[in-house]
């Protein structure tokens, strides 16, 4: 089973090794990982997808909170919540099938980004499934680069699991903090 | 006020109280070594980095404060890394300082490159790259306070030449530390401790297994009323020698691989497990899947990655231990456990008779015979630190522990090589205290280069060498496990008396059981260093033993007609 987490972490340089190393040490092994700044000056935000069956789940969130740049981490898994992914699939279009894709770029509410000769690039977000669909009856046509985000993913409404933990805490969103390193 | 970064380093740890610092110094490191000139701090010169890791290490646990250990980069900082390992194993707070190459050369292979916070990432607690010499003092202030809160552990500060060397106007900043995600200070809740409370109240069988969090919290009186008031028993872990006096009737010795037959049947029956400050360690629990079959488990540590990680627990109280244990105290109401006890003391009976000491005595030298000496002519008083192997695990057997913070030695990792250069940190850090370094003849060599150390700052230890010519703990799993085929552990080793003598130290060489009280008289009362080469029998193992993987209450107990003399 697939398992989202998303963590909130401090913006300096090798904090992503940081994160990573969890997983590597115990051999872990990511599906899909997004790294990107939020609207708060000094944090960023990671989402990590893992396969349940290949990951002791259970274990990732206290190995994260070791880590001193680590500022929040939660499982969404089971949380109401929207996830997206993007991808970019450049796919063979000579004009006898052009068409035929453009159907399915339609179908799939999908976009092209680009148009050459014999190639389209598609743009298309959403949920892995839905990615996942379209990759597949694009198949045939001939793909030539596919290259995708990877899964971002927030809870519905006001968020319960994200940023409790600071309040509990006194601390005030957003900290100013000195770069150190 | 103009400083360089070099001076800032240097006030920082003043104002962080450092007294002394362990280290090697290496083109990296001038612009500090030469600021070091105008400190107070004092420096230990080593013999090598791994040495200044484990003075350190030994000095952070002896004093309670964070010991601090700086070395070159490169090879300077790549020969820590077993020291570092080491700490973060234990965790020991100790600050590590590296210096790095000029920043435009970070990450060109210059001349004794090495990315050691790359390196140290996940045997640190955390780790800094300084290049900026105004986040010196930021980066050093929030290393001792990594260091030190929470769960304690080594931090690592790499500070580069050109930082070290740039003037900049300064004044120390002393704000508190803040760091968003670092949470030391984290304590139970209400629920959780309300139905501990009631746990502990209905257990007919309890048992408390005693870590080294009962020292880092300093918890010793709270879990000596707990225990006496809740009449439970006490298993000190190996890092929790001292956290409960040794001679206490409720105090059952040490559990695990090597512990006493009694203590592992104590936690197998248990109805109730109360894991004070440790982490169920594999030496502690060997199977995970027979460990402690009968029992609920109640599990008060500070690191919340520890609950449920080895073994899983029915209620977890995660926080600072003393302050959990005087929240629980109030609740308990005085139990009694007489007829638990009694079972306890009647397996006790068996596990006598092939007590080494007990037996007639056959003319060899044991082991456990120095150390069961070393033990009665010191009154249990001396700081004793041991190396790894057999040897620690004799010290730990046979010098029984009445006070907190007088048994150091190197669990997690089990360091070859620790005793030697911690016994110099310890003495550092309590430098009125007896001190005696408990090593074998394979570890002892590890490090033994630190003997020059030892005389340069004419200090004055006793060091005792249980030589048994092999490297003793892997020559018994190899007569255990492997059929008696004693693949490289044989050893031939110097004549440490010499080695000793080529220091300026004394050396005495004892062989017959009747020379060892005399000669560890002789060791105590010269004011100098003092090494005694103890030629104990060659083929003794320690026992019992459970084997691993197996159950605990599985042990190779010594063979009968061993133990009464041949």
């Amino acid at each position: 089973m697939r398992h989202t987490f998303v963590a909130l972490v401090e913006d300096k340089p090798g904090v992503l090794n940081r994160v990573v190393s969890v997983f590597r040490r115990r051999l872990f092994n990511i599906e899909s990982l997004t790294v990107s700044h939020t609207h708060q000056p000094g944090i960023s935000r990671i989402t990590i997808v893992v396969d349940s069956d290949k990951t002791e789940v259970e274990r990732i969130i206290p190995y994260m909170h070791k880590l001193i740049n680590v500022i929040q981490v939660e499982d969404l898994t089971h949380e109401p919540c929207v996830s997206r992914d993007l991808a970019m699939i450049k796919v063979s279009a000579p004009p006898e099938t052009r068409s035929a894709i453009l159907q399915l770029v339609e179908v799939f509410r999908a976009r092209v980004v680009d148009v050459a000769n014999d190639s389209l690039i598609i743009e298309i977000t959403g949920d892995k499934e839905k990615i996942d669909g379209l990759v597949e009856v694009l198949q045939p046509y001939g793909i030539i680069e596919l290259v995708r985000t990877g899964i971002i993913a927030m809870e519905r409404g006001i968020p319960r699991l994200l940023n409790k933990t600071y309040e509990n805490q006194g601390v005030k969103l957003p900290i100013e903090y000195k770069m150190v390193s | 006020m103009k400083v360089t970064g070099a001076e800032i380093f240097w006030r920082c740890l003043e104002y962080q109280k450092v007294k002394v610092v362990f280290g090697y110094p290496g083109g990296t490191t001038l612009p500090i070594y030469d600021a070091l000139v105008e400190s107070p701090v004092h420096h230990v010169l080593t013999r090598h980095e791994q040495g200044a890791a484990h003075m350190a290490d030994g000095y952070a646990r002896a004093s309670g404060a964070v010991g601090v250990a700086l070395a070159t980069s490169g090879p300077g900082a790549t020969n820590l890394i077993t020291g570092i390992t080491n700490a973060q194993m234990d965790s020991v707070p100790v600050v590590f300082i590296t210096g790095q190459v000029v920043s435009p050369l970070i990450g060109y292979d210059a001349f004794q490159e090495t990315d050691v916070t790359g390196i140290t990432l996940p045997i640190t607690k955390h780790n800094y790259l300084i290049t900026d010499p105004h986040d010196i003092a930021p980066a050093i202030k929030e290393a001792f306070f990594i260091a030190a809160s929470g769960r304690p552990g080594p931090v690592l500060v790499d500070i580069s030449k050109d930082a070290q060397m740039a003037e900049i106007e300064w004044e120390y900043d002393d704000s508190p530390v803040q760091i968003p995600g670092y949470r030391p200070d984290l304590s139970p809740l209400p629920a959780d401790l309300q139905a501990a409370v009631e746990t502990i109240q209905s257990a007919r069988r309890p048992v408390i297994l005693a870590g080294h969090g009962i020292l880092i919290s300093g918890a010793m009186l709270e879990v000596l009323e707990f225990a006496e008031r809740t009449q439970t028993p006490v298993a000190c872990t190996l890092l929790g020698i001292g956290a409960f006096p040794g001679s206490h009737p409720l105090s059952l010795g040490m559990p695990g691989m090597h512990g006493e037959a009694w203590v592992n049947q104590t936690i197998q029956e248990a109805d109730l497990v109360l894991a004070f400050g440790m982490r169920f360690d594999d030496r502690v629990t060997g199977n995970l899947k027979q460990f402690a079959p009968k029992a609920r488990k109640i599990h008060i540590d500070i690191d919340p990655s520890e609950i449920n990680k080895n073994v899983p627990v029915d209620i977890a109280l995660v926080g600072d231990l003393k302050e959990t244990l005087q929240k629980l105290l109030p609740a308990l109401k005085p139990a009694r456990h007489d007829e638990w006890l009694d079972t306890i003391q009647s397996w006790k009976g068996d596990s006598a008779v092939r007590d080494i000491q007990n037996l007639p005595d056959n003319g060899h030298l044991y082991a456990a015979h120095v150390i069961n000496d070393l033990w009665r002519e010191t009154q249990g008083e001396a700081l004793v630190v041991s190396d790894v192997g057999q040897n620690q695990m004799w010290a730990a057997q046979y010098y029984r522990h009445e006070k907190p913070f007088t048994y150091f030695t190197s669990g997690g990792l089990g360091t070859m090589g620790f005793g030697l250069p911690a016994a110099i940190g310890v003495k550092f850090a309590r430098p009125e205290e007896e001190v005696w370094a408990i090593a074998g003849d394979g570890g002892f060599q590890m490090t033994q280069a630190e003997l020059s150390t030892l005389a340069q700052e004419k200090m004055k230890i006793n060091i005792a060498i249980l030589n048994n010519g092999y490297l003793g703990m892997v020559r018994q799993w190899q007569e255990f496990f492997y059929d008696k085929r004693y693949s490289a552990t044989p050893m031939v080793g110097p004549d440490f008396v010499k080695i000793a003598e080529a220091h300026g130290l004394t050396g005495i060489r004892v062989t017959r059981r009747e020379d060892v009280v005399s000669a560890i008289r002789q060791a105590r009362e010269i004011p100098g260093t003092v090494l005694i080469d103890f030629h104990v029998e060659k083929e003794d193992s320690v026992y019992p033993m459970v084997p691993s993987g197996a159950a605990i209450d599985k042990m190779i107990r010594r063979p009968v007609p061993q133990a009464q003399g041949k």
